[in-house]
């Protein structure tokens, strides 16, 4: 059955959103959602996949047989404090563009790339 | 959807509905950080950012078309590559194969602490969080040299007069949010120090205590809460947290010991691994509290200044 790989197929949907957000539009605030966008779609691959029927959240207790795979949640955990840092620091950089080039718009900023030269 | 305050918010809202379906996929800890950090701390900061980049979109786009296809293309790729995948929930999947059924089963004798997640994280992938750890440290020092503004006298009371008149038309939500704030504290310290029986643990409780400190500063202003947290304190603290994580880790070196196996930090190993994970679950909420307030006040900071004037100066 085909329909039990519906979680990969909303993962690679998402995932393709957030690309073309990122390759279709100029402003640099805009890419940046885009890319948290493609950001979830993986952690939300990560923990589809951690993911055990029946299976409960691994804290471990009386009675429970079948618990989801702790690792993805570790790795996906960790990963989305990091996935803020480092989109911070993308706003910063955004932020410094505007400062500099008066714009944050890919396209401004090309032809005032192109005029210096 | 040209107006970009109204695509924050949207973010904000699949961020807190992605944190939903983490919880109905088992993710409970994860749901837990995605709340906080997804749909709090990073719509703030993206609000931050669009008040100086500005709110509305260029309506021009570059080859729309061309980037549709792209995409088709790699999307449907992605798809054909999943045919081959495990289906949904199976527990036959090789990803619940290899070493999940260690961590499931022996996690409680080895380590003693009932949520695998935190035994995992802070244990027996203690390097692992390590490298995390120091990768948000330097991502807070990145936003610190690229924002960083230095601070005049005659911009100060400008920036008082204005929040003073903004303050006072919103007393009640002043006095409510001041009396939330302690409250807020206090569950942080409650999620770092639970960290091992339920979710929670350093990362949720660092971005937690650090959306109290934001509340204070947004409803107080910049120059308040500059005054109750020093910039060169938060920066140490920073510093700190790195430190007391890698230093366990030499602890346990110089006790005879592997990097990071709290088994040398005391006579019994299950004790010394409840002290490791105590400590640097400790360290990584310092570390990202303190990173998070970095960066807030830095975005913060930079409202209202003009590099005009610093070019003037030079």
């Amino acid at each position: 059955m085909l329909i039990g790989l519906y979680n990969y197929w909303v993962v690679v949907v998402l995932m393709m959103v957030g690309f073309y957000i990122v390759i279709a539009h100029g402003n640099l605030i805009k890419k940046i959602v885009g890319l948290s966008i493609f950001q979830t779609s993986v952690f939300i691959f990560y923990i589809s996949m951690a993911k055990v029927d029946n299976g409960t959240a691994p804290i471990l207790a009386n009675g429970i047989e079948q618990y989801s795979n702790p690792l993805p949640h570790v790795l996906i955990l960790t990963a989305i404090v990091v996935g803020i840092a480092t989109t911070a620091l993308g706003l910063a950089l955004a932020v410094r563009i505007k400062e500099a080039y008066g714009s944050a718009e890919e396209e401004d900023i090309q032809k005032k790339d192109n005029l210096d030269c | 959807m040209k107006d970009l305050l109204a695509v924050v918010m949207l973010l904000g809202i699949y961020s807190l509905l992605s944190a939903s379906f983490f919880v109905l996929m088992d993710a409970v800890d994860v749901a837990f950080t995605e709340a906080a950090v997804g749909a709090g701390i990073s719509t703030l900061l993206m609000l931050l950012a669009i008040t100086m980049t500005g709110r509305t979109e260029h309506p021009t786009r570059h080859k729309p078309l061309l980037a549709l296809a792209v995409v088709v293309v790699t999307g449907s790729l992605l798809i054909y590559g999943t045919l081959d995948m495990p289906y949904f929930g199976s527990a036959e999947a090789p990803i619940h194969q290899h070493v999940a059924p260690r961590y499931i089963n022996d996690s409680m004798q080895e380590i003693g602490v009932p949520n695998i997640v935190t035994s995992v994280l802070a244990s027996y992938r203690a390097f692992d969080t390590f490298g995390e750890v120091v990768v948000i440290f330097t991502a807070g020092m990145g936003v610190l040299a690229l924002l960083s503004t230095v601070r005049r006298s005659e911009d100060n009371e400008t920036i008082d007069s204005f929040n003073q008149s903004m303050h006072e038309q919103h007393l009640i939500l002043r006095i409510v949010s001041k009396m939330m704030i302690p409250f807020i504290l206090l569950f942080a310290l409650y999620v770092q120090f639970h960290g091992d029986f339920g979710p929670g643990g350093g990362f949720q409780a660092g971005v937690i205590f650090a959306s109290a400190i934001f509340l204070y500063t947004m409803l107080f202003g910049m120059s308040t809460a500059r005054r109750v947290i020093n910039q060169s304190f938060i920066q140490i603290l920073a510093a700190t947290g790195v430190l007391l994580y890698g230093s366990v880790g030499v602890v346990s070196l110089l006790n005879g010991k592997e990097f990071f196996d709290y088994s040398a930090l005391s006579a019994d190993p299950v004790a010394g691994q409840h002290l490791g994970i105590l400590l640097i679950e400790l360290g990584v909420g310092i570390t990202v509290a303190a990173v998070m307030v970095i960066i807030f006040f830095n975005f913060a900071d930079r409202r209202g200044y003009s590099p005009d004037k610093e070019s003037e100066d030079l």
